[in-house]
């Protein structure tokens, strides 16, 4: 299989397949990770600075 | 899991190329959420936050509504993953990803599992853990109770699986209030009552479908005859049911005309369809319930939607 994987080329559609998915992929985790800020802000608000340091 | 018992060990290597890489591409991803499904859990449940005036910050709000919309997605994910087998025999589903070889069983699986813990997870912590947990739930009930369990063991499959669809006003007005309300509860009793009439005049029409894939549907295991009058019993229950928001305060006068006139729709459809059961005329009107059933779902949900959120409430009661 390792050398099957080694010799094995993508076609021009399977590397489009492939890049679409990365960019799906990239964008996902980017807005959550905006999800997860606006979450943070909007429970804590400007209480996230009264803290004590 | 019958026949994909063994694929997620074994994969069906024709559709696999050397490299094991996946060939999905991301329509067919998002294929598997089931985007129509997923259309109805976001709008049953937007009714269920604004029936319930929350007073909440309306970025947790979207969040929410969001994550309710990825975790029905999961539930259509793995039970994609689970029903392949069937899905292949149907000729409604047999385009769908994992049967056409887009995306192999595996991929579905590990992806309805991350959806859904990424979705209970972020639901918890932007709404609370009872929004968190009823999610968890409605998920489990949809994909081990519904799909793993009950649709290939007994007739009675989408009357308790229906549960599942009926559960998202629930998890929404929890995630904005905190707590679960009547008024909630009663929109998941209108959904849970026009699931039977609903599927059951599809089961109807694609009979042979279902009874291909050995799915026991009520008109392959009752009869055609025990099933109409099962949908014309269940509509009964469903027309009065409908206008119970009315009498509960939360149907203005807009809900009360709609739900009326809905249900009396529903009503004549259902009798049509006890009526006519020879030939093509049967068939007809067993597919205008069917697509009646919907419009009417549909505009009983909007019409709460446009009363408590567009401000044309007019109250019918007190």
């Amino acid at each position: 299989m390792a050398n099957q994987n080694s010799s094995y080329r993508l076609t021009p559609e399977e590397q489009q397949r492939r890049r679409r998915r990365s960019i799906a992929l990239g964008l996902t985790l980017g807005v959550l990770c905006i999800l997860l800020f606006a979450i943070t802000i909007a429970k804590l608000g400007p209480q996230i600075l009264n803290r004590p340091l | 899991m019958n026949n994909l018992s063994n694929s997620l060990t074994e994969p069906q290597t024709q559709n696999l190329n050397h490299t094991g890489l996946s060939q999905g591409d991301v329509s067919d991803f998002f294929a598997l959420l089931k985007p129509r499904v997923m259309f109805l859990v976001v709008f049953t449940a937007l009714v269920g936050m604004v029936i319930s005036h929350p007073d909440v910050n309306p970025v947790l709000a979207f969040v929410s509504l969001l994550m309710i919309a990825v975790g029905g997605g999961a539930s259509g994910c793995l039970n994609m993953w689970w029903d392949a087998d069937i899905d292949a025999v149907m000729t409604r589903t047999r385009k769908r990803p994992i049967p056409a070889g887009k995306i192999q069983p595996g991929e579905a699986l590990a992806f309805g599992l991350t959806l859904t813990a990424g979705s209970v997870l972020i639901l918890g912590l932007a709404s609370n853990w009872l929004a968190a947990g009823l999610l968890a739930f409605t998920i489990f009930f949809y994909v081990v109770i519904y799909s793993m369990w009950l649709k290939r063991s007994t007739p009675q499959n989408i009357v308790i699986g229906g549960a599942a669809g009926a559960l998202p006003p629930v998890v929404a007005q929890a995630a904005v209030t905190g707590h679960v309300a009547w008024d909630s509860i009663i929109l998941f009793a209108i959904i849970f009552m026009w699931t039977p009439p609903h599927f059951w005049a599809l089961a109807l029409v694609k009979s042979s479908d279902y009874e291909r894939a050995g799915v026991p549907m009520m008109p392959n295991v009752a009869g055609e005859d025990s099933t109409r009058f099962q949908i014309l019993v269940y509509t009964v229950l469903l027309a009065p049911l409908g206008m119970v928001p009315v009498l509960m305060g939360f149907g203005g006068l807009a809900y009360a005309i709609i739900s009326l006139v809905g249900g009396l729709g529903m009503l004549a459809l259902a009798v049509q369809v006890y009526r006519l059961r020879q030939g093509e005329p049967a068939m007809r009107v067993a597919q205008q319930l069917f697509g009646f059933s919907i419009l009417y779902l549909f505009l009983l949900f909007a019409t709460l939607l446009a009363e408590h959120g567009l401000g044309f409430f007019h109250p019918v009661m007190g």
